[in-house]
Formats: C-alpha cells, structure tokens, sequence
C-alpha cells in the first residue's frame, strides 16, 4: 500500500522516468541511491519495502532533482515523505535520532544546553531584542554553538556595528528554525518548532530578520506560512549595506578566492549575485569562478540532515572534490555562506590541503578582515 | 395580412423537459393574443422540428415566429435561416431562453414552469413589435495581404496570386526564407535545402500579382473582413494597403537555451544549438567539420531542451526536435564516419510520413540512442562531461564529449504579443496563435477574414507547414471569390432631428462608426462598421439613437410582460 500512498501524496504518476532527477542528483556520483528509480517503484510496487532502505539517509535534500524535474514534481519531498514513514516506523540511524531528540528537548539539533544559546555573544555588547532594534539577527543553531562557526556570528555583529545597524537577538528565546528536523522526516518536530519561532518573533516589532544558515532563510521564507516579516540572508543584507555606503571596506585582502554557492542559497533561492557581489566589493581580493557554480554548484553534503548521518558511502565525500578543484584553480581560500557548507568543506580541507593549504571560510569572515 | 404568431416550445431532449412543463407553457403561449398556434417538441433545432415550423408559416399564414429554447447563441442562426426558407423575413424571430436562463439554473418543476412562462410571454410581447431587417452585403476588396515571408507566408502568397488575386507579401527581414533559409539539409529525405528554397523564392519574386514588400512591418490595421486598411512600413515610408483577408504566416523562435543554465549554452562553445549546427555543416560543404581545428570524435545530441519542460514553462512537444536531431545525427555519422554519435532521449516521436523508417535508418549508420535526458554539462580539462542517468541501465553516468547539440524547440516569437494586439488575435494558453476551433476550423482566427499557417499557430515541420498555408490560403480566398461579404443587419440608426452633434457616441464607438456630418451638423453612421452592439444609444444623452431590433418599445414591452 505504502507505494500507491506516496504515487498519490506526490503525483508520481505524472512522471515520465526522463532521468533528470538522478542524472543532476549529487549523491548518485557515490552511492546507490537512485530518485527516478525510487519513483518507478512507488509507482509499480503497492508493497515497497521502504525499512530496507538505507539510502534514502543518503540525500542532502539539495533539490537539484526538483529544480531540473520537467514535469513540476517535487522528488525532494517524496523523499521527505518516505522518510516520515521510516521515522514513524522507529527505524532511523541513532545519530539523527539524537538529533532530532535534542531538538525536541533543547531546541538545537547539537545536545547543547537551551540556556547556553546566546554564551557565544558574551562581552560582544549584543542587545536581546525585548530592548527593540529595527533588524532581528538570527543567529541559528550551528552560529550559536559550534566554536568553528560562532566566528562566523561574531564576524556580523562585528560587521553591523561597524554599519551602525540597529540589530538585536533572540537569545536563549531562539529555537532552530526547524528546516532540518522537517528534512529528517520530523514533520511533527518541525511544526512545532515553527509554531514556537512564529510566536516570539510574533511578540518583536521589527522590519527585518537576517539569518546566518541558508537554511533558516529557506525555512522562514518559503516554509513558514503565517510569517509576515521580511526575511533577508545575511549576503543579502550586507550586500544592501555596502551597496548603500554604510560599510566602507577599506583595507586590502590580497587573496585569491573561489565561492562555494550553498544549495539552499543559490539553486533553491536563486541568491547567486549578492555573495559574489560581497566578495568583489573587498579591495584587492581576486574573485575566481569554480566551473561548476551557480546552477550547476555541487552539493557539500551537510544539509538534509546529513550532518548526523554519513550515509551509505562515507569514504568518498563531495567536499573533497569541491576542495580538489577549488585548489587545482589556484584559489587560497575557498568561501562560502553557510554553516554547513563551512564545517564539511574545512573537514575535507584538512584531509586533501592539510595545515597550512586551501583555507575554507565564511564570506563574512573575508568581510571583517577588510574592515 | 393581421398579425400572426408562432410559439414553439422545445424539450431539448430532458435539458427541459425535465424541469420545466413544456406542455402547460404551450398551452399558456396558445392563450395569448395573436398567438396563432403553439406547439411543443423533443427537438425544435432538429430537421423534422424545423419542418414543423416551416409548415405552420404556410399553413397558419403566420407573420412572427417565437422559439422557446436554448440561448440565441446557440440556435438563432439556425431559426432565423428556417423562417428565411419558409419566406418570412429572418428578424421575424424571437427566441426565449427556458434552458440555460431557466431549466439549467433551477431545480423547482414548479417555479422553472413559471419562469418559462413569463420569458415565453415577454418574448411573444417584444414579437409583436419586431420589424423586418435588410441584411446587406458589401464588395470585396479583390486582395490578401500575407504577414511573413518564410516557407509558410511564401506557399499562401503564391497560391492567393496563382488563382489571380493581388497579393501583398510583407517580410520583416530583408531577405526571404525566414527560419528554412538557415537549415542545411531536411529530414527524412535529407533533400538539400538550398534549391528548393531558391525556386520558391524566384517564384515568388516573379509573380506578376504579387507586391513583396521586404524589410517592412504592420504597424496599423482598421476595418473588417472584405476591407481592410493595413499601414505597413519599411521605416522610411508609410504604405496604406486595402485588402480582403489576411494571412498570419509569422513564424516562431528558437528556445533560449540559456534558461537552462545546466547545459552551459553560452559558457562552452562547444556546446551548440541545432540551428547553430546547421551552419556549421552547411558552411563545410557537408563533407567533413571540425570543432577547434578537430574533428570531433565524441558528438553528444540532446533532445528535448526547452520542450516538454514545465521547469521553463515550455509544457508543449515542439515535434520537428526528434527528426532534426535523426538528421544531423545521421550527418556525423557520414562525414565522420570513425566518430561515437550518442542521442541521448527520454522519448522518440517519430509520427510522419516516413519518420520512423528514417529513424531506423539513422540507428542502423551506427548512430547509439541512449535512454535518459542530461541533467548537467561541465567541464573536465578540456572536454565537456555531459551528466545522465542511462534510466534503462538504471545509472548515472558520465559521458566524454568534444561537440554537444542540443536541440532546442520551438517558442512563439518575442513580438507575438504586439502582433497578437494589433490583429486582436487571442493566444493560446502555450503562447502560440490560437485558432478558432482546434478541429474544425484550425486555420481561421476569431476575427474574420484573418487566417493562420505555420508555426505562429503551433510548432510543425514543413510538410505540415505547407499544408496549413494551402490551407489558410484557400479560406482566404473564399471572401475573395465571393466577391461580397454579409454585414450585419442589427445597426444602431440615428434620429437628426434629436441629435445635437455632440458627439458622445463616437467616443464610446470601439468600431469607429460613427462620425459628424459637417455640413448637417449631426452625427452619422456607417452601418458596415456598425457592429450592433448599442453603447452609442446607451450614452446619447438626447436619445437619438435607437437600435433596430432592440428598440426602446420592444425592449419596454419584454420588461412590461416580465414584471
């Protein structure tokens, strides 16, 4: 029954196998997970063993399948769906379980402490929002407790007061926007989880909210119905400010640099200039095209829930290709505008340049250094 | 002769029967005055149900005729034509709507009874009233024009002027030919294109009736079929030309192929469009090509790019892509004859007359077909790596490639919408022209007199190209050879005596009918243009104008028998 469910709650029939899906799919290149083959079975097997099926762990949800599907289906969220149903049924790798526990517990997917959310802003003179501001910065969960990535925060709150923005955050208040727990099959986790988000930012009149993660910006602007605030990524906002003049970038960053477009950002949101125009306003840093950018980027593999679970083929990982002919174009850093992105692709860095190769950094952290 | 009415009441099967007491209305309509005889029938609109009306005109003598049906929409054609054949004068008609304002809208037998009733006495009221009505005919202007020059307007042009009318042929570029001027060879019969072109085109330029006026445009259009006034430029001159009927013959373009960015079109200049490959065989005397000073060894064809795509909402087949794609896949082969030609497809349309023969030929040179449509090209080194799953494998893979063709389909032309506004064309939802009716009038338009041939109107090859110019040309000539069209009868008419000259009613004319009589100071109408539509004796503010049919007395006298 489960296959003639899914054909139905996804329009499966409509599919005509084109191949687009698994032919653009990222995680096809390394594993055996096949998207038009899982739809071909949902649509011919009424008794589709989906408990056996590891793979369907393996997607980064990075959409491209959809993007490129000619027939306007969404295998993304079928993907989405059949894991609902291996969620339901209990059978998930223990690490996602964790995660998804500590965020039904604590609020963060990272078992780090509610009351521990804002630690990273101590002594930086952040207001919480209850004081008023005009911009809410969200500030995320991997922002809030991943050493390697609270730089990435600290970077913006250094960035806004140099632009004298008036900005405040949640605090301990801010919960994870959900984005993840809904993509590890947690709809239920999700729906709560924005219900928490839509009541407090309920209770903060302000014009703007900036997020740090593509995610929480794909979360809040395409997944949280209800939401009428207006919603920027921090590239576009920044890009706004030193588009305006209110952050002079002054001093030289003699690097050579490519840029890394997050899925959640670029293919799915269609973000592509504001990063590259960021980069580009920074003196004296040269600003180098992967081939394989834009449109056509190549997924990180960290989003999906695929922080917590290495999936069927952990030997061979898309962030050292990316690294690989990040280095073979000459670059000295490797940016990006994303936690997820941050973390896999400093993780494969390390393996392929070792100490001292290609750095791997925020975009924001580029900006800061020209301040 | 007194006056003497007919009322027939329709069942329209059960439509109203069912809900409405056909028979307690026909005895109603029987007791109204002058109401010399009334009937009721399963089919009024069918033959014996005509007939029965048509006897009733000679043997009752009866001077007006009530039909209580469907809407006037539907059957007032049909009615007015019957009484016409049985003599009275075709305005001798009134219908009554008992079905879609009656038997369709309620359910109640007993409230849907009365209602027929009232709209079956208000239409017998507003009968007694009806006048005659001369229908009149105007000339012809004896010429068509036809927009565009490609295999399409070329083939109408030259049909119109063989059966000796005046043609004027109006291409927007300096040359003829249009899209067929860029193609080498044409499938399946692989027939050099050059030739066949230049023939067409001599004939054209050659024909005694035809007026080719090149790199012009329509700018302007006024009037109705049988006359119209087309401004046509050539950007220097303004040339005001009179015509019976025109012919829309304006083409297409290629997909962008751009609004994929997964292919790299306009990143790698190895990847390339079909048109694009058209010329480079055709400029190597299709003998032998290169790419980069190499003969390529690895040459990639995919199919539908910018078709069947709802991603770039392009949801239609653009039909001409398999076979084109057949063709130059086959030219590969025989001009490099060691290289690996893969057409990479997720379904083959081989439908025409000789296509899938063609397509087997075209396998059997050693041409491979691999299932499954590319969903990204980038680069390795210097060669392009197209991304596929192989979907009867059931893998992904990796395919080497020095040349890519993607074969791009067909979109409705950039302008179209200037077009679509000036000729008051109505587009189909997929942009394209739309025609009249899908079936049965599939190269008329909703405005008379104006026709459509080629791929303006949706994507096709050139056999059906030429069909539908033929086509599109013989109804084009129907006014032509006619020599005289209908007008309508239903005009408004003008009272001088009441009329102040002021000239409200102009404004409100969106047929340009009516204009100031200088020297009598009124204004006045022309009755061919006159559509009938009433805005004008709506908005006369001195009520001079009335319009026959629906006077204000045989309006007033529906209202009266209604309340």
């Amino acid at each position: 029954m489960e296959g003639q469910n899914l054909a139905q709650a996804y329009r499966l029939f409509e599919c005509i196998q084109c191949g687009r899906c698994t032919g653009g799919c990222p995680m096809s290149l390394k594993t055996r997970f096949n998207i038009r083959r899982l739809i071909y079975e949902a649509l011919v097997d009424e008794d589709m063993d989906l408990q056996s099926k590891e793979v369907l762990w393996d997607c980064s949800t990075c959409a491209t399948c959809t993007l490129r599907c000619p027939k306007g289906l969404d295998p993304t969220d079928m993907v989405i769906g059949m894991r609902s149903i291996l969620v339901d049924g209990g059978r998930i790798p223990p690490t996602i379980r964790d995660a998804l526990k500590s965020l039904a517990i604590r609020g963060n997917p990272l078992t780090m402490a509610r009351e521990e959310r804002a630690d990273w802003a101590e002594g930086l003179g952040v207001k919480e929002i209850s004081e008023g501001a005009e911009v809410l910065y969200f500030v995320g969960c991997s922002p809030s407790y991943d050493p390697r990535v609270q730089k990435v925060a600290k970077a913006m709150v250094q960035a806004f007061k140099k632009a004298e923005v008036e900005f405040g955050i949640l605090g301990n208040e801010e919960v994870c926007c959900g984005s993840e727990a809904r993509r590890m099959g947690e709809t239920g986790l999700f729906e709560m989880l924005r219900e928490m988000n839509l009541e407090t930012l309920e209770r903060y009149p302000v014009e703007l909210v900036v997020t740090t993660s593509p995610h929480c910006y794909n979360a809040f602007q395409n997944e949280y119905q209800g939401l009428n605030l207006k919603v920027q990524h921090y590239t576009q906002f920044v890009a706004g400010l030193i588009n305006e003049g209110r952050l002079p970038l002054s001093k030289e960053v003699r690097r050579i640099v490519t840029y890394q477009d997050p899925c959640f950002l670029g293919k799915q949101n269609k973000i592509f200039e504001e990063p590259r125009k960021i980069l580009r306003s920074i003196p004296g840093l040269e600003l180098r095209e992967l081939d394989r950018s834009r449109e056509r980027s190549l997924c990180c593999e960290g989003g999906g829930g695929r922080m917590w679970a290495e999936g069927t083929n952990p030997e061979e990982r898309l962030a050292h290709t990316r690294v690989q002919e990040a280095m073979d174009l000459g670059a000295e850093v490797l940016a990006t505008a994303c936690p997820f992105c941050l973390l896999t692709l400093e993780d494969a860095a390390k393996t392929v340049a070792g100490e001292g190769g290609i750095q791997v950094m925020d975009i924001m952290e580029l900006v800061v250094e020209a301040l | 002769m007194g006056l003497r009415i007919g009322v027939y009441v329709c069942h329209c099967g059960v439509n109203i029967a069912a809900t409405v007491d056909v028979e307690a209305v026909t005895r109603f309509a029987l007791g109204l005055p002058s109401v010399a005889i009334a009937r009721d029938y399963t089919y009024m609109c069918s033959d014996p149900g005509q007939a029965l009306i048509k006897e009733d005109i000679k043997k009752f003598g009866l001077t007006k005729v009530v039909v209580a049906s469907c809407s006037p929409m539907m059957h007032e054609p049909t009615f007015r034509g019957t009484i016409q054949e049985a003599g009275l004068n075709p305005y001798c008609l009134e219908m009554a709507n008992i079905r879609e304002q009656c038997s369709w809208v309620h359910e109640e037998e007993e409230e849907a009874t009365r209602k027929a009733i009232q709209l079956v006495a208000a239409a017998v009221d507003k009968a007694f009233l009806l006048e005659p009505l001369e229908e009149r005919r105007v000339a012809v202007t004896s010429a068509a024009l036809v927009i565009g020059g490609g295999i399409a307007g070329m083939q109408a042009a030259l049909d119109i002027a063989n059966a000796g009318f005046q043609v004027y042929l109006v291409e927007k570029e300096p040359r003829l030919g249009g899209h067929l001027a860029q193609l080498d060879k044409t499938f399946p019969t692989l027939e050099p294109v050059a030739p066949l072109l230049a023939e067409e085109i001599r004939e054209v330029e050659g024909h005694p009736n035809i007026d080719l006026l090149t790199s012009a445009e329509v700018i302007g259009l006024e009037g109705y079929i049988g006359n119209f006034k087309v401004n046509v430029t050539d950007q220097a001159t303004i040339r005001e030309l009179k015509v019976g009927t025109i012919l829309v013959a304006t083409g297409y373009d290629l997909f962008d192929a751009r609004l994929k960015p997964e292919y790299g079109y306009g990143i790698y200049e190895k990847v390339i469009t079909g048109l694009e490959f058209e010329r480079l065989v055709s400029l190597s005397g299709s003998r032998k090509f290169w790419v980069n000073g190499k003969e390529p060894q690895d040459v990639l064809f995919i199919q539908c790019v910018g078709s069947r795509d709802k991603s770039v909402g392009q949801e239609y087949c653009s039909r001409i892509c398999c076979m084109y794609t057949a063709k130059q896949a086959l030219l590969v082969k025989e001009m490099l004859p060691q290289a690996r030609v893969t057409v990479l497809y997720m379904d083959v349309r081989a439908y025409g007359k000789g296509f899938e023969e063609f397509y087997d030929q075209v396998r059997g040179e050693g041409v491979l077909y691999r299932r499954g449509n590319p969903s990204e090209i980038y680069k390795n080194g210097k060669r392009l790596i197209v991304r596929v799953e192989d979907t009867l494998l059931g893998e992904p893979v990796q395919l080497e490639a020095d040349l890519v063709v993607l074969a791009t389909g067909i979109t409705p032309r950039r302008d179209s919408p200037k077009i679509a506004n000036l000729l008051k064309l109505p587009r189909s939802p997929d942009g394209f022209f739309m025609e009249a009716h899908p079936k049965l009038r599939p190269v008329d338009t909703v405005t008379e007199g104006i026709y459509l041939a080629g791929c303006c109107q949706g994507p096709k090859d050139i056999p059906d190209t030429v069909t539908q110019a033929k086509a599109a040309a013989a109804s084009a000539m129907i006014p032509l050879c006619q020599g005289q069209v209908k007008v309508e009868a239903v005009t408004s008419i003008i009272d001088e005596e009441l009329c102040s000259g002021c000239g409200i009613c102009a404004e409100m004319c969106v047929y340009d009918a009516l204009s100031l009589h200088e020297r009598k100071g009124v204004m006045t109408i022309n009755e061919v243009l006159c559509k009938g539509c009433g805005a004008c004796a709506a908005a006369c503010p001195s009520k001079a104008i009335k319009l026959s049919h629906f006077t204000p007395a045989q309006i007033l006298a529906q209202v009266d028998a209604l309340v």
